[in-house]
């Protein structure tokens, strides 16, 4: 499952590949709905990088995308699937919302905001915990648990945000009254670009997760569970403890997603219903196409969040729906996973080296 | 409302789920599970409100829709059982592109109104009491997914090629040396199942939720679907069972909601989604031997009954679901 190990020009040469194959069939969806394939494409490419404005949400965009990729490294090492990765983006931002509320005006901004992305840690891990415990300790398997813990997570912030939250007055699925820019995360400037600081934050994330994995008895006991789970546990490695923290750490990561979804530079600066908006399923699709390899996760994370970004074009001027987006992304990890299955039926023995 | 009425009700309301529990039923039967539900059932809806728009027949809606939900099959088989990629992977990627098609594609016929399934009583039967309204009282698709239910536990149980179908998901390589061809059974019922499913996303929209838009507001009844296959341990009764009582669910939901109006409205609708995860984790609990200790504590004749509840629930996949087969 893993690009590591073939070598860097194939691998290069697979993903031109599926680059072209994939904008093929979006060219023919696109022409089947009678718009001009070259003109969407040309749209999404200035959406995503037509201004420096545009790449400040482009990079919005890919930090939580970043931090999600860099949460399912330590589960996909262990070799479960947290398809529950969703609500703990949720619980993150519900977490860092309700300790806003409470904190502020009354202690520092600063402080605020520091203890909030602690808290969406801690929301998000224990929803991730939550998960791996039903499926260590319950026998229940991890894909339905967490399918369920992100219904509930869903329910919640519909909830909050129609009744304990509501805005003054208007309770409605907008969502929670916005907060001021004192809690808002920094930007920094690097002319002529405006860096949104949770984008460095990501980077961070991703970069200690894939030396943790490399590097540590942690990471190393993981891969091990994740390679056999009944080999591991023959060499004494305590597998349901390992388990368990590749879930939570998993489910602080995309807390933190949640925490910058919140109060990131251009984020909404609110609660709202599925304010997750994806980004925790996409980020499956950027690991199964980037496997262990955490530079991989980083560039396909920025294509992806470029592409998305590029394709909110797309309604505005010419009518079509921006999921054309999700076509594309779908498509290249489909392609990715059939020429990886093809390369191994063609050269045995050399697709899993 | 009556106690038949709302039985009525969620009869007729049941027919998309059922089709869809039934399709991914036999995919798993076989060994094959086909994680893209949630995107499949949109995308033959869609499909098949398009196609039955388009051409103002039914037929061909419903005909669309099986031929969609058998092609998004084959891509699982082919991925799987051709390329051998991890089942999971390849069906949730699906479940992302099919999704997104749906909404993609289906964007020109959003808010349109098209052809719907007739209603259609059963003469003389229709006035049995309670077994007249709830079964005789409906459209041809409820008729078609209570036979179906019926006749794929028929077959599954009581018939020689069931027999195989389940050694397909069991024992591959006791039937691969019986002489079946495992690989190409799997194709097939990987196909059946798919286009099954497709008939459940067609009976949606042209018939229980009529029409298309985006979101279609089912988002989410396909993972459903898939919990409740494990829910029905693998039994299309059972299943079917599971089926009934998540709409009926779903229906409460909506009864509740003109019981409290002071509630906020948006929350009853996605209250089953986690009563339905709650009930799938009753059933799997039963396994775990961690629950096992925890009953200890309690008193011998408590603990058995408990013990004997949990095991009537207990559900165990076929053992090589997901398991890829090599002919040796």
């Amino acid at each position: 499952m893993s690009v590591a190990g073939t070598s860097p020009l194939r691998t290069i040469a697979t993903g031109v590949l599926g680059l072209v194959v994939t904008a093929a069939c979006g060219a023919g969806i696109l022409s089947a709905l009678g718009a001009s394939p070259w003109e969407a494409y040309r749209l999404i490419a200035a959406g995503a990088f037509g201004s420096p404005e545009r790449i400040s949400y482009v990079l919005t965009a890919w930090t939580p995308l970043l931090l999600c990729a860099a949460g399912l490294l330590l589960t996909f090492a262990a070799g479960v699937w947290n398809i529950g990765i969703e609500g703990q983006v949720i619980f993150g931002a519900v977490f860092a919302t309700g300790l806003l509320r409470a904190l502020d005006p009354g202690v520092p901004a600063w402080a605020g905001v520091v203890l909030a992305g602690l808290g969406a840690m801690l929301g998000g891990a224990l929803w991730g915990g939550l998960a791996g415990a039903l499926r260590a300790y319950g026998n229940v398997n991890e894909i339905f648990g967490g399918l369920g813990l992100n219904f509930i997570a869903g329910s919640l912030t519909v909830y909050l945000v129609l009744g304990p939250w509501a805005r003054p007055g208007i309770a409605s699925t907008s969502g929670t009254l916005p907060f001021p820019d004192r809690l808002w995360l920094p930007t920094f400037a690097a002319p002529p670009l405006v860096v949104p600081g949770e984008a460095i934050l990501g980077l961070v994330a991703i970069g200690l997760v894939a030396g943790a994995l490399r590097g540590t008895q942690f990471g190393l006991r993981l891969k091990a569970i994740g390679k056999s789970s009944r080999a591991a546990y023959i060499r004494g490695i305590p597998v349901t403890r390992g388990l368990l923290w590749a879930f939570a750490g998993c489910g602080g990561l995309a807390g933190l997603a949640g925490y910058v979804l919140v109060i990131g530079a251009y984020s909404r600066h609110q609660l709202f219903p599925l304010i997750s908006g994806g980004y925790g399923f996409l980020a499956i699709l950027v690991v199964l196409l980037a496997g262990s390899n955490a530079l991989a996760g980083i560039l396909i994370s920025a294509f992806f969040a470029a592409v998305s970004t590029g394709s909110l074009q797309l309604p505005l001027q010419m009518h079509l729906d921006s999921s054309i987006s999700g076509i594309l992304e779908g498509t290249l990890v489909l392609l990715a996973l059939f020429m990886r299955g093809m390369q191994a039926r063609l050269a045995p023995g050399e697709g899993d080296r | 409302m009556n106690l038949v009425a709302l039985a009525a009700a969620v009869v007729g309301a049941a027919p998309p789920v059922l089709f869809a529990v039934l399709g991914e039923t036999i995919a798993e039967k076989a060994g094959v599970i086909n994680l893209s539900l949630d995107g499949l059932i949109l995308l033959t809806a869609m499909a098949g409100f398009a196609a039955a728009q388009a051409t103002g027949n039914l037929l061909a809606g419903f005909a669309a829709a099986l031929a969609v939900g058998a092609a998004c099959g084959l891509v699982v088989a082919l991925g799987s059982l051709t390329l051998r990629q991890n089942q999971v992977a390849t069906g949730f990627v699906l479940t992302i592109v099919c999704q997104n098609l749906a909404y993609v594609l289906g964007s020109p016929i959003a808010h349109v109104p098209g052809p719907q399934v007739p209603y259609t009583p059963v003469p003389v039967l229709q006035h049995w009491p309670i077994v007249g309204p709830l079964l005789f009282n409906q459209n041809p698709l409820v008729y078609a997914s209570v036979l179906a239910t019926a006749g794929v536990w028929w077959y599954m149980f009581r018939t020689q090629p069931g027999l195989t179908l389940r050694g397909l998901g069991e024992r591959p390589a006791a039937s691969f040396a019986r002489g079946v061809d495992v690989i190409r059974m799997r194709y097939v019922y990987t196909l059946i199942g798919g286009a099954l499913v497709g008939l459940g996303g067609a009976s949606f929209s042209l018939a229980v939720k009529p029409g298309w838009s985006r979101p279609y507001g089912i988002e989410g009844t396909g993972w459903i679907v898939l919990a409740l296959v494990v829910f029905g341990n693998w039994d299309p009764i059972r299943a079917a069972a599971g089926a009934y009582l998540f709409v009926l669910l779903q229906t409460l939901a909506t009864v509740l909601q003109s019981l409290i109006p002071s509630a906020p409205t948006q929350v009853f609708p996605t209250l089953p989604f986690p009563l339905m995860i709650l009930a799938l984790l009753l059933v799997t609990l039963g396994n775990a031997e961690p629950v096992r200790r925890l009953l200890r504590p309690l008193p011998d004749s408590l603990q058995r009954r408990v013990t004997r509840v949990l095991r009537a629930l207990q559900a165990s996949p076929p053992a090589s679901l997901g398991v890829p087969f090599e002919p040796e």
